[in-house]
């Protein structure tokens, strides 16, 4: 009951500060939960399957999302450590040092991309790759436009296209607008499956971002529970002193 | 002051007497707690020095275990951070109370300050103590900002490099001067390490110094309160005042529970809402610094904002954008003169007309619209509300010395009236 009510309240007063997606096509919501422990292992999963390769994410230990996650200790060495022995490493990519040429820029790490651009960026992003014959890798992304990246996760989610809207001259001009996306091909999973699949993988970078963070929030409801104690008491000691003052 | 013979010294038994025939413990005590009289109406305002007071405290602790993980060179700084934030034991802890604390201290100092704004606590005789805390005001500015670099995030970095450019708009020196600062021809490690050892060391140990000297003064002249007439006109047979009340145990009771008010929302902020919705601690600052490219917006954190503002309100000219410097400059120096800038014969604003009540309240709307306009892009209506403010913002003090004196006031009481 405490939580939700000060989180809302924080929320209310740092309103307006939330940023918006470049170029001004409003971010989806990513509607993710922290909490939900097979939601982030699907994540790590997937992370580590179709992002490691060439995305590090070197503040994160492979024993610290281990403990945090619930990842049984053989279960993790076999199915999610590929490039080092040691479960207190930081999870590197398999990435040489002159991949920049490949793409271009070098593939950033993800340890705090949560932080940075937020999950809903995250999530955006990943449903944002649209067919784009003028980039080299086919396509470009409604999210960050000229993004480096090839669209990895193309297979499943199927291929998508641009919809553009006519410029302000209205009568269908050469100026067009980019205004979103629409499905093309159909990929091996359904769109419900591709938005779980990469809600997960959101939850888990923003879990990334902040491994400390459930744990924070609960904490703190009996930090604030134990301040309103200390706050009466201390209210009626005031009371109790100034009797005598007139 | 003299030594005293052994014989005038207090000859109590116990501990406490050898200590007090070496050290004036008790007297200290006595003098500046038990026994220093402070007025019995303080209201809500009067929270945010003691408040300041444990700001300051928590920076200074939780600074101290900070430094202990910290490496101040650019190839460390970034992990550093996240090693403090993941692997040090309660580092995340104490990293968002020193993070919080750097923007609650600008919080508690604002309001501190509106409430000299308010009853005239600059006034004759609290001149100097007033000048005491525009000192340590300036003084917090420059650890804030030198404390914002030591994550070595982009915007550390970027903002560091617009802040520091400042210097480079002054005639002549300027270009020598920026280079000199920097260490470096560009921000670099140099200019990191230095800012460590200013914002750990150098900073610190004259903001302590300063805190020291401004309650001296404040003891020494005694508090002023919101109705802004001296307590000490009316005395009883002992010489304390009449509407004075000591220190201890009332004040000291009172702040303990302004103390848990505050707590209370400084940990709503830790363990909920660290980052403030990027205003507390910036998106952009988890990226480590690049020198190639910058932040989508440099804008400085937001207890700066008011005064970045005003920066870019003004526009270059004569080729050169000093001007801004100085307006920005200015609009904290021109603190300093408040305490003769206001010439009513009342100090409170309780007895003051309306004028000043109107003068301020546009300051204030003009204060908080320019920390507004400086987290925003200069684009659409922010640089024009940029430039009115910044007007408003001058003239609340140039125009003082005129609505303060010719202002009808009302009559001001014998004692102060109530109290909380």
């Amino acid at each position: 009951m405490l939580r939700p009510l000060l989180l809302a309240g924080i929320g209310l007063l740092a309103a307006g500060s939330a940023s918006a997606a470049e170029g001004g096509i409003p971010l989806l919501k990513a509607d993710i939960d922290i909490s939900n422990t097979e939601s982030l292992q699907r994540g790590a999963r997937d992370f580590m399957n179709y992002c490691s390769g060439c995305h590090s994410m070197k503040y994160l230990r492979y024993n610290r999302m281990a403990e945090d996650l619930k990842i049984p200790q053989a279960e993790l060495e076999h199915n999610l450590m590929f490039t080092t022995e040691k479960a207190s490493d930081g999870i590197n990519s398999a990435m040489p040092a002159d991949a920049a040429t490949w793409f271009g820029k070098l593939p950033p790490d993800l340890s705090l991309m949560g932080r940075e651009r937020g999950a809903d960026y995250i999530y955006s992003y990943l449903k944002g790759f649209y067919v784009d014959k003028a980039r080299p890798w086919g396509v470009n992304n409604l999210y960050l436009q000229g993004v480096a990246m090839p669209h990895v996760l193309w297979q499943l989610q199927g291929l998508q296209k641009p919809v553009f809207k006519p410029g302000p001259d209205g009568a269908g001009g050469t100026q067009v607008e980019l205004v979103g996306v629409e499905p093309m091909t159909a990929g091996t999973m359904k769109p419900e499956e591709y938005d779980r699949f990469v809600r997960d993988i959101t939850n888990f970078l923003d879990y990334a971002g902040e491994p400390i963070k459930e744990k924070r929030q609960s904490m703190g409801v009996f930090v604030i529970l134990f301040l309103l104690a200390f706050f009466a008491f201390a209210y009626l000691l005031k009371k109790e002193y100034w009797k005598d003052v007139h | 002051m003299a030594a005293r013979p052994e014989s005038a010294r207090p000859d109590g038994g116990g501990l406490l007497g050898w200590i007090d025939q070496r050290f004036p413990l008790s007297q200290l005590w006595k003098s500046q707690v038990s026994e220093y009289y402070a007025p019995k109406n303080f209201n809500f305002w009067y929270y945010f020095g003691v408040l300041s007071l444990v700001v300051l405290v928590n920076q200074l602790v939780t600074g101290i275990f900070l430094t202990m993980n910290y490496k101040p060179s650019a190839a460390e700084a970034f992990s550093s951070i996240e090693y403090i934030m993941r692997d040090v034991e309660w580092g995340w802890l104490i990293r968002y109370m020193h993070s919080t604390g750097a923007s609650a201290f600008f919080i508690v100092i604002y309001l501190h300050m509106f409430r000299a704004l308010l009853y005239g606590s600059a006034r004759k005789p609290r001149e100097l103590l007033w000048i005491f805390g525009c000192l340590i005001f300036l003084l917090l500015m420059a650890e804030a900002f030198m404390g914002y670099v030591l994550p070595w995030g982009n915007m550390s970095y970027w903002g560091a490099q617009v802040i520091v450019s400042l210097f480079g708009s002054l005639p002549w020196i300027g270009s020598g001067l920026v280079e000199w600062i920097r260490g470096d021809y560009y921000i670099a490690d140099a200019t990191l390490n230095r800012f460590f050892a200013l914002h750990v060391a150098a900073l610190p140990l004259a903001l302590v110094f300063l805190v020291i000297a401004h309650l001296m003064a404040l003891h020494e002249v005694g508090s002023n309160n919101p109705d802004g007439i001296d307590i000490h006109d009316h005395v009883d047979e002992k010489g304390h005042p009449l509407d004075g009340i000591p220190f201890h145990p009332y004040y000291t009771v009172k702040d303990m529970v302004g103390i848990a008010g505050f707590l209370l929302l400084f940990s709503a902020v830790i363990f909920f809402a660290p980052t403030f919705g990027g205003l507390f601690l910036e998106s952009p600052n988890f990226e480590p610094a690049n020198a190639l490219q910058t932040p989508p917006e440099i804008s400085p954190v937001w207890y700066f904002t008011p005064f970045y503002a005003m920066l870019r309100a003004v526009p270059s000219f004569a080729g050169t954008q000093v001007w801004g410097v100085m307006v920005m400059g200015g609009a904290v120096l021109i603190l300093f003169f408040l305490p003769w800038l206001d010439r009513s014969p009342v100090r409170s604003i309780r007895y003051r007309g309306p004028i000043y009540k109107i003068m301020l309240g546009i300051f204030v709307v003009s204060f908080v619209v320019l920390a507004v306009c400086g987290l925003k892009p200069p684009a659409g209506i922010y640089p024009i509300l940029g430039r009115v403010c910044t007007i408003a913002y001058f003239s609340f003090f140039l125009l003082m010395p005129w609505y303060t004196k010719y202002e009808r006031v009302k009559p001001v009481p014998e004692r102060v009236t109530g109290h909380a």
